[in-house]
């Protein structure tokens, strides 16, 4: 059997399939339907210093091949995670990711300190959720704060640090260099597109929040075309997500410069994807007698 | 809980409303009343939650009752055939609490609400008083169902043209006067649920409700079907896919 086993940023893997932060809670909740350990990594569901909410529903709109959310980052916070979510995960195979996410460097901050003294693996550093008010996505739309929150960051960080980074922006290449000149460790791209649904019977946003964070099959091509940029211009391990539904998807993102892919909206429509998508790649190497996994990573051969 | 694809082997499909039975054993086996499965509909990324309105472990056999209420639910009204197989995970959420069959059970449904509370008319058969309330005579649903069980039923029209005049909630506060019952049941719209929810209040007995909102996984992994609770007097945003869909009334923030 071929080698799917990646390292990013130092951390092995055993497969370069992540669940993406999100879609996959605290990483337990598929456990009738599959093992987490099916996954080479798991991103939690984003979390910040302080419990959070989130916002009031409904937080889901479909689209053409995919869906909007706008759930807020609604999580129970870094200590009440630490206390009753991470033990829960305690010896299993599988490598921890931490997505964070804040209203002001302090408190990205403090979040990544704390979660720097557990059994997390990594971190990945959330500048680009959509769907809160304060913070998120703003630190992520200009080269100046998603350096300066990278750089407040990883002085406290002493995990590897992965950034992810947001769509919505004009140049996403300018602010992957940013974040690798502060130090990031790798980046994640692409978090979710800011999009609308509206009801024309009643002329209301679908979402109570109005606008919402697009995934799904639909973005594929953009997450393509960004990882594909932002691998050719940084170093550091390029970390791709963005509409992956199948194992030729997976494949053709690691083509684009990805050196591992995340994948979420597609277990919405099938649980079982994941392990659809890993033993999909594996057949793709076999076919292809291609010994190793890393082989293709940014082997697009561009015209 | 479990996916798989599994078989139409009824299906009576008219005015918008459907009728279905599939033979699904692995999801039979562990389903309880007020529980919920996720159906694949071709061409949608979300699977459509519809609720369990019978199940039948000698046979395999899971009934779902249902409205067209989007393009999801049209394509399966439209295009799903007997002999057709139907992606389904489940069951999913939580089911209603059952007391003992010799207990008083009030049970509302109001609409297409009333499917998942069948099951409660089984169980409590002779000891269940339901109500059952629809905006007209063409409407009405599962009324022979219901009185089959052996329950009293009380059907109402918004409009008169069948049954008692008027809301569901006229006969509920009547019954709770008149009659004493260990637990009310209700699935509908929202503001039937805290109508009813407040009549089993003011009398002290226990109301369970099933909600409904927009829903991603159906696991509890992506959190966007919340619904605000409160417990011990702080609010918080549960979800209906893993919380629910049956919650104590009590705890709903409406």
């Amino acid at each position: 059997m071929a080698n799917m086993s990646v390292n990013i940023a130092g951390v092995a893997f055993k497969n370069p399939v992540i669940a993406a932060s999100g879609c996959f809670g605290f990483g337990l909740e598929y456990e009738d339907f599959y093992p987490v350990e099916t996954f080479g990594g798991v991103s939690l569901k984003g979390m910040t210093l302080d419990e959070r909410l989130g916002n009031p529903p409904p937080r889901i709109a479909e689209s053409k091949c995919g869906i909007l959310n706008s759930v807020g980052l609604q999580n129970p916070g870094v200590q009440a995670f630490i206390a009753e979510e991470l033990p829960k995960l305690r010896g299993r195979d599988v490598v921890k990711i931490a997505n964070v996410a804040g209203s002001t460097v302090e408190d990205y901050c403090e979040a990544v300190e704390r979660l720097c003294q557990t059994e997390i693996d990594i971190i990945e550093l959330n500048i680009s959720c959509p769907n809160v008010k304060k913070g998120g996505a703003a630190f992520g739309v200009s080269c100046e704060s998603a350096s300066g929150i990278t750089k407040a960051v990883r002085k406290v960080c002493t995990k590897p640090l992965m950034v992810k980074l947001s769509p919505n922006v004009t140049d996403i290449a300018s602010i992957a260099q940013a974040v690798e000149n502060e130090g990031a460790d790798a980046v994640s791209l692409i978090n979710t597109l800011l999009g609308m649904r509206i009801d024309i019977r009643t002329r209301r946003p679908i979402l109570k929040n109005n606008v919402g964070g697009m995934s799904g099959g639909g973005v594929f091509p953009l997450a393509v075309r960004m990882v594909w940029q932002v691998k050719n211009a940084v170093k550091i391990p390029v970390v791709g997500l963005g509409g992956i539904q199948t194992a030729d998807d997976a494949i053709e993102m690691m083509l684009a410069g990805a050196s591992a892919i995340q994948i979420g909206t597609v277990m919405m429509e099938d649980p079982m994807a994941p392990v659809k998508i890993v033993q999909g790649m594996q057949e793709y190497l076999t076919k292809y007698h291609i010994n190793d996994i890393n082989e293709i990573v940014g082997q697009v051969q561009p015209w | 809980m479990t996916q798989g694809e599994f078989y139409v082997i009824y299906k009576r499909a008219q005015n918008g409303l459907c009728d279905m039975v599939i033979d699904a054993p692995p999801i039979v086996d562990k389903a309880q009343i007020g529980q919920f499965v996720h159906v694949k509909c071709q061409g949608f990324t979300l699977r459509r939650p519809i609720s369990i309105a019978g199940f039948e472990p000698s046979t395999g056999r899971l009934r779902l009752v249902f409205e067209v209420r989007g393009e999801g639910t049209q394509w399966l009204y439209d295009h799903t055939k007997v002999g057709d197989a139907l992606d389904i995970m489940g069951p999913l959420g939580h089911g209603f609490a059952l007391l003992e069959n010799t207990q008083k059970a009030l049970i509302v449904g109001g609409g297409i609400g009333t499917p998942p509370l069948l099951g409660l008319a089984n169980h409590y058969a002779g000891n269940a008083h339901v109500v059952l309330g629809f905006q007209n005579i063409q409407k009405v649903i599962l009324e022979q169902d219901y009185t089959k069980t052996g329950a009293s039923v009380t059907v109402c029209t918004d409009d008169g043209s069948y049954g008692t005049k008027g809301f569901v909630t006229q006969p509920v506060q009547d019954l709770l006067e008149k009659e004493h019952f260990d637990i009310v049941y209700a699935c509908g719209p929202s503001p039937m649920l805290k109508a009813v929810a407040q009549l089993a209040g003011q009398k002290g007995v226990r109301c369970q409700v099933s909600l409904e909102e927009r829903m991603g996984c159906g696991v509890g992994a992506c959190l966007v079907c919340a619904c605000k609770t409160q417990k011990a007097g702080k609010e918080h945003f549960s979800h209906v896919c893993k919380d629910g869909p049956v919650f104590e009334a009590e705890e709903v923030c409406w």
